[in-house]
């Protein structure tokens, strides 16, 4: 943090108030989350009902209370979000990490007549996601604190749905329950791209509806279908231990593949993505780049391969294929963007594009890592649209071509950016590492071939990374900028990406704590994947091509 | 000769109504104000539903007939009237269209409309569609300064007019080969024959007629300019309580009468039900009023609805029942939304609407997420559960067809939401809230979330 006391900062004075504001707050809040956790544990409530209610709760007394006491609205949207986050703690303090089956289980009769039921649990998959979810709409609900004026009760409650329904799809066993959830999510995200977006926001909105729409649509009748199959039932964890026909498991696939390769999202269908982040309020990209997209390859490890495990061997050839030109097209193409936010968003497609070839690698280590870089994902491309929104607050700009020489005005924000950098580039020490290498290995075992094209995206990624924050902070200082009359990073700020940097290190340096979660999960379902039939012709090639 | 006295016991709520309209008729004589009429309406509707179950069996020989089948739709024809008298009472005054009879045709209407849920002979399948309609046909004109209205009248009293003649000559021929109009009898004769030309024309007229009816494509043109130029609450009433009565006298007479011509109608149905979804939702894009929006919204869920049909199981019966009734709800909730606002016909009205009258807005988006038929509204189970049934019966590729359409149907009314939430706020349209319309909008958006959520409290 040398920039910090550097000599400049006696042409901005306040700049390394914050800081050491953020430092004396930091052992406070670090106290207050370990109460918060230790009163959570010995408490005895739902876990996971909490989880889902307690934000759609308070977005209902935002709805109901006054617009014009936006204060109270503020502070409801975070005591909630922190609330709902210190209960979510358990998850990770009472979780059991030797079983592979499901915990935290509720099941409720719902609707009988179609043996549809309130069945959630959480198991090492989908864990991290309820956690991740948790916290980054606490870091939503803070930055945009100040950025959102217009129509804030509406924001604030829409966030709070998106947190809701997002931890229900994560928690779902019960494939029509997952559904309601996941669809119902569009409504609110729809809202918040639209009315609280950039100057596209309408298309961007729109597109993004009807992309994610239609591939839902397709899956809703594959669910039905399953149902069927499954004699009637909606259960989940049924579906996962039966044997469907293999031709019923290739529609199925495909099937399902429609919704979750549009959510991810996969090549071809990738479209929505850049529009939706790029024109998306700080906060929406920060749930879109965190957990929205992710929800799509959940879908992956949750569905396609425990249900379908003869369709995924079959299929994974051509997923990986499909996987590798993400990684591919999605670098080469961030070397040509102009704008900040688009060049973020392209990276996550390529990121995107290792997290499924780690999954279809259908590996100990592509699947655990593909897991793992889905959660690295979310916390350094979430911040990394955080730190965004933080200078487009001040500049409404999003060209690169506007800024340049920011490190001299914005010594602690560059300082902040560069660790975000870093870590997206996959630094050893930072989490992306971490995860870009177990999907390398994973690629590797499984085709030679596909691995060494995908390791070829790591090194594209670094160079637009590095010349995206060359061209911002370093070089001259671009005239246009002085006239803002700068201020560098404020506390809230910090302290909304501090969180994040933590992560980074924290999975960077000891990762087993979040792989511990997952292992014994991932082992159990690639052990029904090996447990079914042979893999066909297509796996042969592969083979030969290795 | 002793002609015995018939049991009416099935027939009562039939005849409460009755009774009722006849008597408004006489009251609007000597009343001043005719709101009071309008809360009779709502009270006589609110017993006969009440009173509906408890009436069960059949009568006059076996013509007309009270079952689960029937009470549930006239359930939904009841529930129909009285959120379409409740978003009348103030429209009318302020249309000058304050006109008593108004009230009583409705109740005779809903009358019709109840026959035909009953109905398992011919006759009084003809008997309920005149009165439903010849009532229409003059609630359809009753604001009498507005040429549209006149207009829009005339068009339905022609077509309906037509589609009633193409009815009675299938009736007819089917009367001439078989003796009878009872469908029971129909369908004895009809196991035991061959599919002659002539019986195969008398059930193709039927089901045109009945296409007529629920604005099927290709008999949907008059669809767009009637719910255009009608009074807003009476395109309510007729695209939600007379589309019900259509689809109850279809749903029993085709399984009735024709269950061994099924091979026939299905593809038949099949090809009009596709046709149906894709211009109605096809065109629907393409409207700029958003009355003529909902018309061919309307249309496209007509589509949705004859799958139902077309799978013929019992659960799909059941299916086409809760989505007729989820339907009810958020196609009034969106015509009381239109009759809310001053100027609330044209979709460009709709421009900034969340900035100056946000509960409105809201309760607009509400009403066009589950017109689109997503989760957790009633209208994602309604089609849930009729694609569910569709898919059962082995209509699978029939149902892909479906939700293609059902989410290019997402993009029209998205424009309502993008123009109330998305786009600046232009000339700000006032609205005009009343006790009814408040009560209608409050009905139908719990029952929205309450069927979207709980669906097992109607199924």
């Amino acid at each position: 943090m040398g920039h910090a006391t550097h000599p400049a900062a006696t042409e901005v004075p306040k700049s390394n108030y914050p800081l050491m504001r953020t430092a004396a707050m930091i052992p406070m809040l670090a106290l207050l989350i370990f109460a918060g956790a230790e009163l959570a544990r010995t408490l005895n409530y739902p876990v996971l009902s909490t989880l889902i209610f307690l934000p759609i709760v308070g977005s209902a007394f935002i709805i109901l209370s006054n617009r014009r006491h936006e204060a109270l609205i503020r502070w409801t949207a975070l005591i909630v979000s922190c609330t709902t986050f210190l209960l979510s703690l358990p998850l990770y303090t009472n979780f059991d990490k030797t079983t592979a089956k499901m915990q935290f289980i509720e099941r409720y009769s719902w609707i009988p007549a179609w043996s549809a039921e309130y069945y959630i649990g959480v198991d090492g998959i989908s864990v991290l996601f309820v956690l991740l979810s948790a916290l980054l709409t606490i870091l939503c609900v803070t930055v945009s604190w100040t950025s959102v004026q217009d129509r804030t009760k509406e924001f604030y409650a829409a966030l709070l749905i998106i947190e809701g329904s997002m931890i229900g799809v994560f928690c779902s066993l019960d494939l029509f329950l997952f559904y309601i959830f996941w669809e119902a999510m569009l409504i609110p995200m729809y809202l918040i791209v639209g009315v609280w977006g950039g100057p596209n926001r309408v298309y961007a909105a729109i597109k993004f509806f009807l992309f994610t729409l239609v591939g839902s649509v397709v899956m809703l009748v594959g669910i039905i279908a399953l149902y069927f199959a499954t004699d009637r039932s909606f259960d989940m964890l049924r579906m996962m231990s039966t044997d469907y026909p293999f031709h019923l498991q290739m529609i199925l696939f495909w099937a399902f593949f429609s919704a979750f390769a549009v959510k991810v999202p996969m090549f071809p269908v990738h479209t929505w993505l850049p529009d939706a982040h790029t024109e998306a309020p700080t906060a929406g990209s920060v749930i879109l780049a965190g957990i929205l997209i992710k929800m799509g390859a959940y879908g992956f490890l949750r569905f396609n391969l425990p249900m379908f495990p003869e369709a995924s061997k079959a299929l994974a050839p051509a997923m990986m294929v499909l996987s590798v030109i993400a990684i591919i097209y999605g670098a080469i193409i961030c070397l040509g963007q102009t704008d900040l936010k688009r060049l973020i968003a392209y990276s996550s497609v390529s990121h995107m594009g290792f997290v499924t070839l780690g999954i279809f690698a259908l590996n100990t280590q592509g699947v655990q890592g593909g897991i793992l870089q889905m959660i690295n994902h979310g916390i350094v491309t979430g911040g990394l649209f955080l730190l965004v929104g933080i200078v487009y607050e001040r500049t409404h700009t999003r060209r690169i071509a506007d800024y340049g020489g920011a490190a001299s005005l914005l010594p602690v924000y560059s300082a902040l950016f560069m660790i975000f950098t870093l870590a997206s580039i996959g630094l050893p020490g930072t989490n992306g590492f971490i995860g870009e290498f177990l999907i390398l290995l994973g690629g590797f075992t499984a085709s030679k071939v596909l691995g060494v094209f995908a390791a070829t995206g790591v090194i594209i990624g670094a160079a637009y990374m590095l010349w995206l924050y060359q061209n911002i902070f370093f070089v001259e200082i671009n005239p246009g900028l002085l006239g803002h009359g700068f201020r560098d990073i404020g506390t809230r700020e910090i302290l909304t990406v501090l969180p994040l940097i933590i992560l980074i290190f924290w999975i960077g340096v000891y990762p087993n704590t979040f792989l511990g979660f997952m292992d014994v999960s991932v082992q159990n379902l690639l052990a029904r994947l090996n447990s079914a039939g042979q893999a066909n012709v297509a796996w042969q090639i592969i083979e030969v091509v290795k | 000769m002793n002609i015995p006295y018939p049991d009416l016991t099935p027939v009562i709520p039939e005849i409460i109504m009755i009774v009722a309209a006849t008597l408004l008729l006489l009251i609007e004589l000597i009343a001043e104000n005719k709101r009071p009429l309008g809360y009779i309406g709502i009270i006589v509707a609110a017993i006969t539903i009440y009173l509906l179950p408890s009436f069960r069996g059949e009568a006059f020989g076996g013509m007309f007939i009270s079952d689960a089948y029937s009470v549930y739709f006239k359930a939904i024809i009841l529930i129909s009237l009285i959120l379409t008298i409740l978003i009348s009472l103030r429209y009318l005054q302020t249309e000058h269209a304050d006109f008593g009879e108004y009230y009583s045709l409705l109740l005779f209407s809903a009358t019709g409309m109840m026959l035909m849920a009953s109905a398992r002979d011919l006759i009084i399948v003809f008997l309920g569609i005149e009165l439903m309609s010849l009532s229409l046909y003059i609630l359809c004109g009753i604001k009498k300064q507005d040429p549209r209205s006149t207009e829009a009248a005339m068009k339905y009293f022609l077509l309906g007019a037509f589609s009633t003649a193409l009815l009675l000559y299938g009736i007819s021929i089917l009367y001439g080969l078989t003796t009878t109009t009872d469908i029971y009898l129909v369908a004895d004769y009809i196991r035991t024959t061959q599919a002659t030309p002539a019986l195969m024309l008398s059930m193709v007229l039927i089901i045109v007629a009945f296409s007529f009816k629920i604005s099927a494509v290709p008999f949907h043109m008059w669809a767009p300019d009637v719910y255009e130029g009608a009074p807003t609450s009476i395109t309510a009433f007729m695209s939600t309580a007379a589309k019900a009565a259509a689809f109850a006298v279809l749903g029993r007479v085709f399984f009735t009468a024709f269950p061994v011509f099924e091979p026939y109608w299905t593809t038949i149905l099949i090809i009009i039900a596709i046709l149906t979804m894709a211009i109605g939702n096809i065109l629907a894009i393409a409207q700029t009023n958003i009355k003529r929006m909902l018309a061919y919204s309307s249309i496209a869920h007509a589509g949705y609805i004859l799958l139902a049909i077309i799978a013929g199981t019992n659960e799909a019966m059941s299916a086409m029942m809760l989505y007729l009734l989820v339907y009810t709800f958020m196609n009034m909730g969106a015509f009381a939304i239109v009759i809310l606002l001053e100027k609330g016909e044209n979709i460009a009205d709709y421009n900034g609407l969340s900035k100056s009258h946000p509960f409105a807005a809201a309760l607009m988006l509400v009403f066009m997420f589950s017109l689109t038929g997503i989760p957790p509204t009633a209208g994602f189970v309604g089609k849930f559960y009729i694609f569910m049934a569709a898919i059962n019966a082995g209509y699978t590729w029939l149902v892909v067809i479906a939700v293609i359409f059902s989410a290019i149907s997402a993009y029209f009314y998205l424009r309502i939401i993008m123009n109330m939430y998305m786009k600046p706020l232009g000339e700000t349209v006032g609205i005009m809230p009343s006790l009814g319309l408040a009560a209608a909008l409050f009905i139908s958006a719990v029952m929205i979330f309450l069927i979207g959520l709980a669906p097992s409290v109607v199924l």
